[in-house]
């Protein structure tokens, strides 16, 4: 069963040391350009997928990392949202390569934020169950696995970042958009 | 009741107490407010609204006097006719448009939209940091070609090195 799969799978199985890149901000192009598709299985993912978990862990609330928010335009991210109070079903780390949407139900909307987009903040409405497929970095099994409300909104967020989309892509009208409000 | 619709605009340094100032004066008139948007633009206090009663533009103008008095508010009152209501019919579309910020790029993309017939509804841009931010809502007329006008207003974007997405308001009937 794929969602087993996902919900053992850690970093470790990389085998390799995560670097901490440095994320980029939009409007850098690499944001919004389609990320090419990938060997999961190349020495060059692999350490790639290591260095997205390792920058997840460091930056404070950050719940998912594309490769384009490094500044690496191919089509893998790493997501966790364990601690997220908005969690129910999760799968704990994992980095997925090369991943779309296979069924999508219930949308609800939410206030996102993005690390490349830090000084705003939009509602944007996301289905709140959700199917994927992708690729697991290092032995490249593809898994399929459904999940619900926190973990399927962040995963839809991480796979819009793949194929070149931002949240301010979907936002759900002109009054959805807000400044994220710094108190001095 | 009087069917006197005015129009009144208050802009400029933000403080406590603008809202209530400018409402106070307007109940006292017997005004009665009707549609109204007020934000922060880059900080500066921002408001519009229609209010309706049996009043004229220099009583108004009076009443809101004060708020202007320090000079850093300016505060127009005019009146203005009803409007009809738009026919139904076309479809709503929400756009957005973000990248490097430069001149042109409000102008260029919504050039498209008035090409094709589209009426934007409602509109936000932001400017923070480098990154140029606009999201639009509009009406296409019923006979648009929906394609069409996308990819247009996509061509149109990228020639000012932006990027734009749009697509279908989606309003959940519950």
């Amino acid at each position: 069963m794929s969602s087993e799969r996902v919900a053992a799978w850690s970093e470790t199985e990389l085998a390799v040391e995560g670097r901490v890149l440095d994320v980029v901000r939009a409007p850098e192009g690499v944001l919004s350009a389609r990320g090419s598709d990938v060997d999961p299985t190349a020495p060059d993912v692999v350490q790639l997928a290591a260095d997205l978990v390792a920058t997840m862990r460091v930056s404070p609330g950050c719940v998912g990392l594309a490769a384009n928010q490094v500044g690496v335009g191919v089509r893998v991210f790493c997501v966790d949202v364990t601690e997220h109070p908005k969690t129910r079903t999760g799968h704990g780390t994992f980095v997925l390569c090369n991943a779309e949407v296979v069924e999508s139900s219930r949308n609800e909307k939410a206030r996102e934020g993005c690390m490349s987009v830090p000084d705003l903040t939009g509602d944007v409405k996301r289905a709140s169950r959700l199917t994927v497929r992708g690729q697991l970095p290092g032995t490249g099994e593809t898994v399929s696995f459904s999940t619900d409300a926190f973990e399927a909104r962040a995963l839809q967020h991480e796979i819009d970042h793949t194929d070149g989309f931002l949240f301010l892509d979907r936002v759900a009208g002109a009054h959805a958009i807000y400044p994220r409000q710094t108190y001095l | 009741m009087s069917t006197d619709l005015y129009a009144v605009t208050v802009l400029g340094h933000d403080r406590p107490g603008i809202i209530a100032a400018t409402t106070a004066g307007l109940a006292e008139l017997g005004l009665n407010i009707e549609d109204s948007t007020m934000t922060l633009l880059r900080g500066q206090f921002a408001m519009m609204l229609l209010c309706r009663g049996a009043s004229e533009t220099a009583a108004i103008e009076r009443a809101l006097a004060p708020l202007a008095a320090a000079g850093d508010l300016d505060v127009a009152v005019r009146p203005v006719a009803d409007e009809p209501t738009p026919a139904a019919g076309g479809s709503a579309w929400v756009l957005t448009v973000h990248g490097g910020d430069r001149s042109g790029i409000v102008s260029a993309v919504v050039a498209e939209v008035a090409a094709a017939g589209g009426n934007i509804t409602d509109l936000t841009t932001r400017l923070v940091g480098d990154l140029y931010l606009l999201v639009a809502e509009l009406d296409l007329p019923a006979e648009a070609d929906v394609a069409a006008v996308e990819d247009a207003i996509r061509a149109s974007a990228e020639r000012v090195g932006v990027t734009a997405t749009l697509r279908p308001a989606e309003a959940d009937e519950l």
